[in-house]
């Protein structure tokens, strides 16, 4: 009697929770177009999409890079284009950091109107999702997704950041020129793009200048990277480069330095993450990343941001807890920018005035002035090398490293 | 040789870690016949409540009380989930794991916002120790000890208790032991109170070795630990911890193969593999009885 | 005889639905003026094209885990095979050393497409048949791909019994997703990198010279290719070999001993659903216009199959119908309890990112435990009485024990 007492009780409660939503979800969603839309085109709001991941494996680093975006609103929530001022108004779709939710994000927020798309932190879901905004003649804006192929054959996608190859050869340089390095073991994810293009551009690279590299590449889930980092220390390895995504870095580090390694790691931008560098704080870890961005690059980006961060409990939850900046907080910052001079260029909120807007827009950013290429990419020829400062759990900066000229 | 050493350190420590939660596989499925596939991520649950509960309690409370949260986690589902199926089709039951899983794995996602958790470091087992010139955390050199022991322990629960007897003989036969008087329910809580408590210990040695957890942390480790308990003779707990050692040594092995070869992307899929041949070639295990319902 | 009866209207009824897609697809653009719901790029079809791809998955798993009683979890790994076997094979070869730049291109150097582009021109009405004839073509072979997959693994795997088959067929499916991940087969599958740039849904859409849409076809196209082989499903279960199928879920040592093959049947079982599987993840590959194995996940398995379970296990209409329920909530209605939410001044308690996911493991485990039967049983739903006429419905009302 009780067990269906319960049962029925439960399914009351459900069946209540699905009549709910159903009744809630038109009202938000249909309210929101039909009011909403007419707004726009009448000439009030300027929708931006963020099309950022908030669950899934890169959940940390798209709240970061959404974080900059938010803060960046707060500062400047009005444009004026075209004789008008417009409320910009930030509308978020989850792409999961997966390739089969990301076309359904995508179209979520070719649904809601916006103006334009920035993101994604992570090229398998910009990829996935960039048919979807090209079919809909809507531009998108890549913050920091650094593989080659976002771009290419999508004429509707930029990006503000720099390419895989551009990075690793930033690397491959840093590490033959700082520590004359010979021999470099890669390790990456198994079937991860990102990690993969990375070691194969830093392998072609440091090859061809003379050097040796050994690479691996662990299974998805992995947690044991001991016998790795064993390995790499048995071949004699100078270099260890991790080109992986934060939670492994954050395992690897923490692994590092129970092994007293003694190897310095060279990181691409994912590891340029307070977590990363937490696992770092009071070991003898040696860590190098490349990056957009260096704290300290812009005194009043800085101050704004750390104030943000410290006054939004939501945001600093965001931040992983503390007020340590992220690269791709200061893209996001500037995406927003950059997305907001399209825009005065385009004199409207009209999609494709903005699309035909953006290759001519030059804007000077916090992480560096940006400006875009025939192909839609960013024209950067300069990264910063920032190193984990183990003692006080900082980043400290190192230099700022130009690529070989390829 | 120091590199051997690391390896063989790596892959006992890692096998030790699967024995813990392979038997929680293997009781389970002695008497349930049930792949509890929500088990793996009650794993990564103790885990979660480890580092919430060291935010705010000391050591020495809040690890006691990860494994009652644990054990008591392990009976809620037990009871919600796999009671209420008890007489359906065998499949139901299985769903209902992975439906539990799906549950907890997203409960978790909500809960940490996705971002991967830094397990907290416990006094001694996180300390680092020297063995034959390769440094390694003491948890690694205590794990096996550890385990033995529980093992043992465990085996003189079954074998010399009454509560060991009623386990041994609802997963003879479920029908009969209810003729003879045996609370077949309270058997099953027992088993899934022991199992979840084994993976809480498990969980505790697991993190401190490998301090992050994302919500996904305890898919691998669960399958791993099936594959374990399948490998040794399901049902059979000396099995389980001898397959989850030969697993967690041989994967670690193979990670650890020149990387010239480019085959160390493989140690999960060796895994599976070993599964496969063992189910086709000798389905009844290291230690299993031969049985008749699996071929 | 009561079995054509009852086909003519189901047949009415899917070509009734195909008609609607078209419709509905290029409403937007007879009438202006229409919400924005209905416009082409709004999420109502992207939910659609997904819904139509996961429900094909989903009715080919049904048939082996609702009418043969295999409980069988290699349904991502198939789909991966067939998925990557029509990427590779209709990648344009021109786009090949793009795609494959880490590679310095691809292993393959033809592509089905321009195959039949060579005698059938590439441009206007020839181009277009080229393209939709090199699709199917690929479809198919992505299909005969996972089928023969299939067949291989079906030799050792099919002796095992339930769970036992279930984790062996996981394994499988995780060992796959390891070799077409590996860097050393890159020039064949890309290695970690996803193939793109092979015709997709919207490469149906008729345009005209200008790239100008004049008939949408893109959602069209899925419920096409899934509509034809979900009838071929169900006209499989109907016969004499589905009707031996359910003999042998339903015991199989009377079946053996009425001279059903029991291996045979198993078998054929097996390879047709992987067939159909391989021909979901063509279609998958189309929906995300990548092919990337890191997508083939068994969460994905996990997720075809409680929709089998919602839509009710043994039943194939029953399947279709939770496809669309599942994806659409999934991806368009329950969105809104990611966002936080103000009521007033109220925020709604509860409501961030993840929420969503909670929501709907909540949902699948209330209907897996007190609806275990659920939205349909193994009951189907009747197009005749549907299209108003009463009949006598004899289709199963018996329940699977």
């Amino acid at each position: 009697m009780m067990k269906k007492l319960v049962a029925m009780m439960l399914a009351g409660v459900m069946a209540a929770g699905l009549t709910a939503c159903g009744t809630a979800a038109p009202q938000t969603t249909g309210g929101a177009e039909s009011t909403e839309a007419s707004q726009a085109s009448s000439g009030d709001v300027i929708r931006i999409g963020v099309f950022e991941p908030s669950t899934g494996d890169s959940a940390s680093g798209g709240k970061k890079e959404i974080l900059g975006m938010q803060f960046a609103n707060a500062e400047t929530p009005t444009v004026e284009a075209g004789g008008k001022t417009y409320t910009v108004e930030l509308v978020a779709a989850d792409n999961g950091s997966s390739a089969d939710k990301a076309p359904s994000a995508a179209s979520e927020l070719v649904g809601k109107d916006v103006s334009l798309v920035l993101g994604s932190y992570g090229s398998g879901v910009s990829m996935a999702g960039g048919p979807k905004f090209e079919e809909a003649g809507l531009a998108a804006i890549g913050v920091t997704c650094t593989n080659p192929n976002v771009t290419a054959g999508n004429d509707y996608y930029f990006r503000i950041c720099f390419l895989d190859n551009f990075q690793a050869d930033v690397l491959a340089n840093f590490a033959m020129e700082k520590f004359s390095a010979k021999k470099a073991y890669c390790l990456g994810e198994n079937g991860n793009e990102y990690d993969q293009g990375l070691v194969a551009f830093f392998t072609q690279v440091f090859e061809a200048a003379g050097g040796e590299v050994i690479s691996d590449s662990f299974p998805t889930n992995n947690s044991d990277f001991t016998s790795y980092l064993n390995k790499a220390k048995s071949e004699g390895a100078d270099v260890i480069f991790t080109p992986v995504s934060i939670a492994y870095a954050k395992q690897i580090m923490e692994q590092a330095a129970s092994l007293d390694i003694g190897i310095p790691f060279l990181g691409s931008d994912t590891l340029d993450d307070n977590m990363v560098l937490e696992a770092t704080k009071g070991t003898n870890l040696q860590l190098y990343v490349s990056t957009f961005y260096q704290e300290g690059g812009s005194e009043t980006f800085d101050k704004g941001i750390k104030d943000y961060i410290n006054g939004n409990s939501d945001a600093l939850t965001a931040n992983g807890g503390n007020d340590t900046i992220s690269a791709v907080t200061a893209m996001g910052y500037d995406a927003y920018y950059v997305a907001l001079e399209a825009i005065k260029a385009a004199g409207s909120g009209d999609k494709a005035a903005i699309k035909t807007a953006i290759p001519g827009v030059k804007y000077d950013g916090v992480s560096g002035s940006i400006a875009f290429d025939e192909i839609g990419d960013a024209v950067r020829d300069t990264a910063y090398i920032k190193t984990a400062d183990t003692a006080s759990g900082t980043w400290a900066f190192e230099k700022v490293q130009t690529g070989s000229g390829k | 040789m120091e590199y051997v050493i690391s390896v063989l350190l790596s892959g006992i420590s890692v096998g030790g870690q699967y024995a813990l939660i392979a038997i929680g596989y293997t009781l389970v499925y002695g008497i349930l016949r049930l792949i509890n596939f929500a088990h793996g991520d009650v794993f990564m649950v103790a885990g979660l409540m480890g580092i919430y509960l060291t935010s705010a309690l000391p050591i020495t409370v809040s690890l006691p009380l990860v494994i009652l949260l644990t054990v008591l986690l392990g009976f809620t589902i037990e009871r919600a989930a796999y009671k209420p199926l008890r007489n359906a089709p065998r499949m139901s039951v299985m769903i209902s794991a992975i439906g539990v899983s799906y549950l907890l794995q997203n409960t978790a996602t909500y809960v940490t916002g996705g971002q991967p958790m830094t397990y907290p470091t416990i006094p001694f087992l996180s300390d680092t120790v020297n063995v034959a010139g390769t440094q390694t955390k003491w948890v690694v050199i205590i794990t096996p000890f550890l385990v033995l022991a529980l093992v043992l322990g465990l085996t003189q629960l079954i074998h010399h208790t009454k509560v060991g007897m009623a386990m041994r003989a609802v997963s003879k036969d479920f029908e009969t032991s209810r003729l003879m008087g045996i609370q077949v329910n309270s058997v099953i809580s027992v088993t899934f109170i022991i199992g979840s408590a084994l993976a809480a210990v498990g969980s505790i040695l697991f993190f401190t070795n490998y301090p992050a957890i994302t919500p996904m942390a305890g898919a691998m480790p669960g399958l791993k630990a099936f594959v374990a308990a399948v490998f040794g003779g399901i049902g059979s707990i000396p099995g389980a911890v001898l397959g989850a050692f030969i697993i967690g040594i041989c994967e670690t092995i193979i990670k650890g193969l020149p990387s010239a070869w480019d085959v160390s992307v493989f140690s999960d899929a060796f895994t599976f593999a070993l599964l496969i041949i063992i189910l086709v070639f000798k389905p009844q295990g290291l230690f299993g009885e031969a049985a008749t319902d699996k071929v | 005889m009561k079995k054509n009866k009852n086909i003519l209207p189901a047949l009415f009824g899917v070509a009734a639905l195909l008609i609607f897609i078209i419709l509905l697809e290029n409403i937007s653009a007879i009438i202006p003026g229409l919400p924005q719901v209905f416009q082409p790029t709004s999420p109502l079809f992207t939910v659609l094209k997904k819904a139509a791809v996961y429900s094909l998955v989903a009715v080919s798993m049904n048939l082996l885990n609702g009418f043969t009683g295999l409980f069988s979890l290699g349904q991502a790994g198939f789909m991966l095979l067939g998925a990557y076997t029509y990427a590779i094979l209709t990648v344009p070869a021109s786009q090949k050393d793009q795609v494959y730049y880490l590679f310095g291109g691809c292993a393959f150097k033809f592509s089905i497409v321009d195959l039949f582009q060579s005698f059938l021109g590439s441009s206007g009405a020839g181009g277009a048949a080229a393209m939709v004839l090199g699709c199917l073509l690929s479809i198919i072979l992505a299909g005969c791909m996972a089928g023969f997959f299939a067949y291989l693994i079906g030799f050792p795997v099919l002796r095992l019994k339930s769970d036992y088959l279930a984790i062996a067929t996981l394994g499988f499916a995780e060992i796959l997703r390891a070799i077409f991940q590996w860097q050393k087969l890159g020039p064949i599958t890309n290695g970690a990198n996803m193939i793109k740039g092979f015709p997709t849904f919207s490469s149906f859409n008729i345009t005209d010279a200008n790239g100008n849409v004049l008939v949408r076809l893109s959602t069209f196209v899925p419920f096409f290719i899934t509509s034809l082989c979900i009838v071929l499903i169900v006209l499989l279960i109907r016969s004499s070999y589905g009707r031996a199928f359910q003999s042998i879920r339903d015991d199989e040592v009377a079946s053996e001993a009425m001279g059903i093959g029991l291996f045979k049947h198993k078998m054929l079982s097996f390879v047709i659903s992987s067939f159909f599987a391989g021909v979901g993840g063509a279609l998958f590959a189309m929906y995300v216009a990548n092919a990337q194995a890191k997508a083939f996940t068994s969460t994905m398995t996990y997720e075809i199959l409680l929709i089998v379970v919602i839509g009710g296990i043994g039943s194939v209409s029953g399947s279709v119908l939770a496809t669309f329920l599942y994806v659409a909530c999934s991806e368009w209605w329950l969105r809104f309890l990611d966002s936080e939410m103000f009521i007033g001044s109220f925020k709604v308690p509860l409501l961030r990112n993840g929420f969503r996911m909670v929501v709907f493991s909540i949902v699948i485990m209330v209907i897996v435990l007190f609806f275990s039967r659920g939205i349909m049983g193994n009951r189907e739903i009747d197009f005749g009485r549907l299209l108003g006429k009463k009949r006598n419905v004899e289709t199963g009302k018996k329940k699977v024990g």
